[in-house]
């Protein structure tokens, strides 16, 4: 049993707890010791990525307990691959917090970033379902304190919103997690998935509808619609960076669903049809939503939002086909539209900082056009798929991979339409901020009277709002750029290397679709445990 | 015995999925906390309702109640008390900066207040 494993978990942990005890008041410790972990995490992952490219399922047992018994972490292809993302994204992300001087606008912004790491890399790696939901809860209840960072009505009232939203979503979660436990007597899901397979067909009833359950609790997560609606206004309000990293919290629930209805729900087993018929339809809904999001909004925080909505109904396309090659062309998919969603986020908010709010509208020319310009540029090829980003070849793997599957007149006309209008919807963006400024003069705007407070109970606010972040509070815009920068590299390593990216994808999900493999690793090779 | 819990998990979920759906943010929090009982009740249930059993091993005992529900009941418990506690909390900021305590957001939030020259009507 390798200890490294429960790493990705306890390294955060111990970390966000040392921030907010020892470092309260330092900033400065805080970023040394915020960087130096999430950059040990990093290093536990690209590790951890090696033990997994062996093709082997390691499996931790926590207190050397039996496997139905105690709760195991598992560790393959996949979860190694999302950790080490998560601890990529992470710390370019960090940096740009540094940079733009967002730690700087609240209390502990460290310690829950460091306990949204935990969360992410805990629900990457479990093996049982209510530590799965453990996991949830952890990372949500560190995303509603990162959510509202630096405070302002609309912030909380958009963070009230997003919390109750997700409570909801946890009680559907307990809810599946109860049909399931009273159907199949575990919580283990190698467990579970042996003793669905053993389910004879007829007594399924209560397991489907533990299943469907279940989907519905991921793709609220994901954000799927029609139960994405708490997705736009979370994303747009919360502070640039805290979105930015919400870019992978959207693919947890990805992950989960992929997880689970390879693992545990395989399509050729009873669960067949009950949700394929539910995915696909839904993924091409939200493919459809978030492109026309992109081009209707007035706003460049939702912009990146609904951007976001978009490239989870791509993914979802993929994800919803089951098959190992439209699985490779996900995973594809899944590393890149992390990056780049990030990516569009960070530039949003660059944007904000120089322009001091983020509607779309005629504005006099911002400082640094030409640098912001180029880089929202490159971030938009990548997110609405042109080449030549890694957007691109997502999107024809996608196609691609669904090109034999009955619904794929459907799949294809939406993707290639939907991605027009998200062209256009982002040179619009595009030319209104960054070409049109030129031709701005400043008309004299007729002064309104300040809109009456609302009659509150407190009559004047406690604190300025601080909504956008500005530029002049930034401590290094440089440092903000190169984190940008480092995203961008990402993509165009992942444009660049996308063969051997793909070959890895291609492991990943032959090991996926071959289930027997974690039945093997965390039922049958058990000799020492208690 | 079924016939009492079974109606109160369904009416104490119909009384929170009805309050979740209301605009304000204090009926909201109620219906979260009803439905989070309701779901407590549920997964007790789940491992079969019996009476006066003992959940450990012990000699001389041949009928068990399945303790697993109710340590998964304990974790739920413990998460949606702190839950509650944070929402209350978010609910009261947004409250007190914000003036109102609707959970839906203002139209400020889709559309800027002052109209100078947006992105309707960019033509001059």
């Amino acid at each position: 049993m390798n200890h490294i494993l429960i790493a990705p978990v306890i390294l955060p942990a111990v970390m966000g707890a040392l921030i907010i005890l020892w470092m309260r008041a330092d900033l400065l410790l805080q970023r040394v010791f915020s960087i130096s972990g999430t950059a040990l995490l990093l290093a536990v992952a690209l590790y951890l990525n090696w033990l997994a490219s062996s093709g082997e399922v390691l499996v931790y047992r926590l207190g050397n307990w039996a496997a139905p018994f105690g709760i195991v972490l598992m560790l393959d292809r996949l979860s190694a691959l999302m950790v080490a993302l998560t601890a990529a994204l992470a710390f370019a992300v960090q940096l740009y917090a540094f940079g733009s001087g967002w730690d700087r606008k609240g209390w502990h912004f460290h310690a829950l970033w460091q306990f949204q790491l935990m969360g992410v890399c805990g629900a990457f790696l479990t093996g049982d379902a209510f530590n799965l939901f453990v996991f949830f809860e952890i990372l949500l209840i560190a995303s509603y304190g990162l959510m509202i960072h630096g405070g302002g009505p609309m912030r909380l009232r958009a963070g009230v919103q997003y919390i109750a939203y997700n409570l909801a979503g946890s009680t559907l979660f307990l809810a599946a997690l109860g049909v399931l436990y009273a159907v199949t007597g575990t919580l283990n899901m190698a467990d579970m998935a042996a003793r669905v397979a053993m389910m004879p067909a007829e007594d399924t009833a209560l397991l489907r509808t533990g299943a469907v359950l279940l989907m519905l609790v991921f793709a609220i997560k994901a954000s799927l619609v029609p139960l994405h609606f708490w997705l736009p206004s979370t994303y747009a309000n919360a502070p640039g960076p805290v979105s930015a990293l919400f870019a992978v919290m959207t693919k947890v629930g990805v992950y989960a669903i992929l997880r689970f209805y390879t693992l545990v729900f395989p399509q050729d087993t009873v669960i067949e049809g009950v949700v394929m018929d539910l995915l696909l339809p839904a993924a091409l809904f939200t493919l459809v939503i978030g492109q026309v999001g992109i081009l209707g909004t007035r706003n460049l925080g939702r912009l990146a939002a609904f951007a976001a909505i978009g490239s989870i109904g791509t993914l979802m396309i993929a994800v919803s086909q089951f098959t190992p090659q439209a699985t490779t062309a996900a995973i594809y998919y899944i590393i890149h539209s992390t990056l780049a969603g990030a990516a569009l986020f960070l530039v949003v908010d660059m944007i904000g900082a120089r322009r001091g709010d983020l509607w779309l509208r005629l504005d006099g020319v911002m400082p640094g056009n030409g640098l912001i310009s180029a880089l929202f540029f490159a971030t938009a090829i990548a997110v609405v798929g042109m080449p030549p980003f890694s957007g691109f070849i997502g999107k024809l793997l996608v196609l691609d991979a669904t090109r034999n599957a009955p619904e794929a007149v459907w799949i294809w006309t939406t993707v290639i339409l939907t991605s027009l209008v998200a062209i256009y919807g982002m040179s619009r963006a595009g030319s209104l901020v960054f070409w049109k400024s030129y031709e701005f003069q400043d008309v004299p705007v007729p002064v309104l009277a300040p809109a009456p407070a609302k009659p509150g109970p407190i009559p004047t606010k406690l604190e300025p709002d601080e909504h956008i972040q500005d530029l002049a509070d930034a401590a290094s815009p440089a440092l903000a750029a190169a984190a940008v920068g480092l995203l961008l590299a990402g993509i165009v390593a992942l444009t660049i290397f996308a063969g051997p990216v793909t070959r890895f994808a291609a492991a990943t999900a032959e090991q996926l679709h071959n289930p027997s493999i974690y039945l093997d690793a965390v039922l049958e090779r058990q000799e020492g445990t208690k | 015995m079924e016939l009492l819990l079974s109606s109160a998990i369904g009416m104490l979920t119909a009384a929170g999925t009805y309050l979740i759906l209301r605009r304000r943010s204090f009926a909201v929090v109620l219906g979260t906390t009803m439905l989070s009982y309701a779901i407590n009740l549920f997964l007790f249930s789940t491992g079969r309702l019996v009476v006066n059993q003992p959940p450990i091993i012990e000699s001389g005992v041949t009928s068990y109640t399945d303790p697993i529900p109710q340590a998964l009941v304990l974790t739920a418990i413990v998460i949606s008390f702190g839950m509650t506690a944070v929402t209350v909390m978010m609910a009261l900021g947004a409250f007190l900066e914000g003036g109102d305590d609707r959970v839906d957001m203002p139209r400020a939030d889709r559309q800027p207040e002052t109209s100078r020259i947006d992105a309707g009507d960019d033509h001059p």
